[in-house]
């Protein structure tokens, strides 16, 4: 066998950005990795679309309540409510984020005695009251909204 | 009958394996084999029947077949695991998916490229770093060590280079020289340990573009890891190692001495009579 070909370069193997859409059971807090992103994202569209939308209103006053009132139909409706929660997703899983990266609310060290367990596994309460919580206020706002 | 009970009856297991022989592929495949099932074998033990009984030609990384060399790391029923500590029965299945360790290349069939996990952990100066090089060579006796010092670190200390972290993590899934959870776990591990003094030169390797800002505690590295590391939670106390250091905020705290000679020496005890020798 010829040893150029046996040096051939590994075969590429990485899971790219599907590994952050779907990677398997992991832990609830990969997949709130991907949703830190996207409701960031998601915020930043919004942050933009807003801007130029209020911009009009330097325009004059007959252009601003015609856009305004391409804004009056459900699917908006739908949207600025998704953009709340959204808001509301990334800023209370931040402050976690921002505390956990720290090493606070953590613990220690703990020698690994079968079952191993983890320090996100061990303080896994902690996403759980972050997700209640962030249930209760979306509920709120929802009906706030229909109402 | 659910499908875990099934398999704890079944007599047959389908392994699905992925191949890839670099001097003739240009992808990958799975290939099917049919093998009996024992109770208790683990994948491991479904391989070795494969290599043996079916196919020589299949290529796998394995040494002690008891989780403590890290060689069997592999992509099992989708997640990463070692295979001589996954019993079969544990995946509640009666076919089981092996793939290579995603997140890094293909060398041939289940053998992952584990270069870039030994670089990163190579760059991250895995050992005690002292200001008194004289005697780090010539060492005049051990340095001292209280058991709570020992405990800071002690945990991280039991990594076995199986690069599973790294399959499990979405950084390391998108982007190629990330440093990674072992090796940034490891520079945790020597950074609190009390000998060590080398907190500032790894804050200069690991406070980088693909360093340990790339972590966004996504935890799944200590999901994974077989051997009950948390590496998540090291790189956390790392950032806030880095960061005090960075601040200059680091309580300045004097390393670990070299042991005093003992004050007195112990008497030895007798020799039995029945082991001296004349
Ligand atoms: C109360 C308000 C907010 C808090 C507490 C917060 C907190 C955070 C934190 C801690 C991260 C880092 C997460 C990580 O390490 O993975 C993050 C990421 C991000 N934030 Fe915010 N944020 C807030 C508002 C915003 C706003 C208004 C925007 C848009 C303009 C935004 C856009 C983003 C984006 C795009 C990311 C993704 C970065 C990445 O994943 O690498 N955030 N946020
Ligand atoms: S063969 Fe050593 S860890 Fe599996």
């Amino acid at each position: 066998m010829n040893v150029a070909e046996v040096k051939k370069k590994p075969l590429k193997n990485y899971l790219g950005i599907w590994g952050w859409v779907w990677a398997g059971r992991y832990n609830v807090e990969r997949y709130l990795y991907t949703l830190q992103r996207v409701t960031g994202l998601g915020i930043i569209l919004y942050g933009i679309l807003h801007l130029t939308a209020n911009g009009m209103r330097i325009s004059g006053e007959g252009l601003w309540e015609d856009t305004m009132s391409l804004f009056e139909n459900p699917v908006f409706a739908v949207g600025e409510y998704l953009v709340i929660a959204a808001f509301l997703i990334h800023a209370l899983n931040g402050l976690r984020l921002i505390l956990q990266q720290l090493g606070y609310t953590l613990g220690a060290p703990k020698p690994p005695i079968y079952p191993y367990s983890h320090a996100l596994q061990r303080r896994r309460p902690i996403v759980l009251a972050m997700g209640a919580l962030g249930a209760i206020l979306l509920l709120l706002i929802l009906i706030d909204f229909v109402v | 009958m659910t499908e875990k009970e099934k398999s704890l009856t079944a007599e047959e297991l389908t392994f699905r394996v992925q191949r890839y022989e670099p001097t003739r592929d240009e992808k990958s495949h799975l290939q099917e084999f049919v093998i009996p099932f024992t109770k208790g074998m683990t994948v491991l033990d479904g391989l070795n029947y494969i290599k043996e009984k079916i196919d020589n030609t299949l290529a796998f990384r394995t040494s002690c077949r008891m989780g403590i060399c890290g060689s069997c790391g592999m992509l099992i029923n989708g997640l990463p695991k070692l295979a001589c500590h996954t019993p079969v029965e544990e995946l509640g299945k009666d076919v089981v998916e092996i793939k290579s360790l995603p997140n890094y290349g293909i060398i041939k069939d289940l053998i992952p490229d584990l270069i870039p996990l030994f670089e990163s952990h190579k760059a991250i100066k895995p050992y005690i770093l002292r200001s008194d090089s004289e005697e780090m060579e010539e060492p005049t006796a051990e340095y001292t060590q209280s058991p709570q010092e020992l405990e800071e670190y002690l945990q991280f200390s039991y990594c076995v280079k199986c690069g599973i972290c790294l399959a499990a993590c979405p950084t390391s899934a998108t982007d190629v020289l990330f440093l990674g959870p072992q090796s940034l776990a490891q520079a945790y591990r020597y950074c609190a340990d009390s000998r060590d003094e080398g907190v500032r030169e790894r804050t200069a390797i690991v406070d980088s573009g693909h360093g340990v800002w790339l972590c966004h505690l996504a935890g799944a590295c200590s999901e994974a890891c077989p051997k009950g590391v948390d590496p998540a939670l090291a790189i956390q106390l790392l950032k806030r190692t880095v960061l005090a250091q960075t601040l200059r905020l680091r309580k300045k705290k004097e390393p670990s001495l070299v042991a005093p000679p003992p004050a007195e020496e112990k008497p030895k005890l007798p020799v039995p009579e029945f082991t001296a020798k004349r």
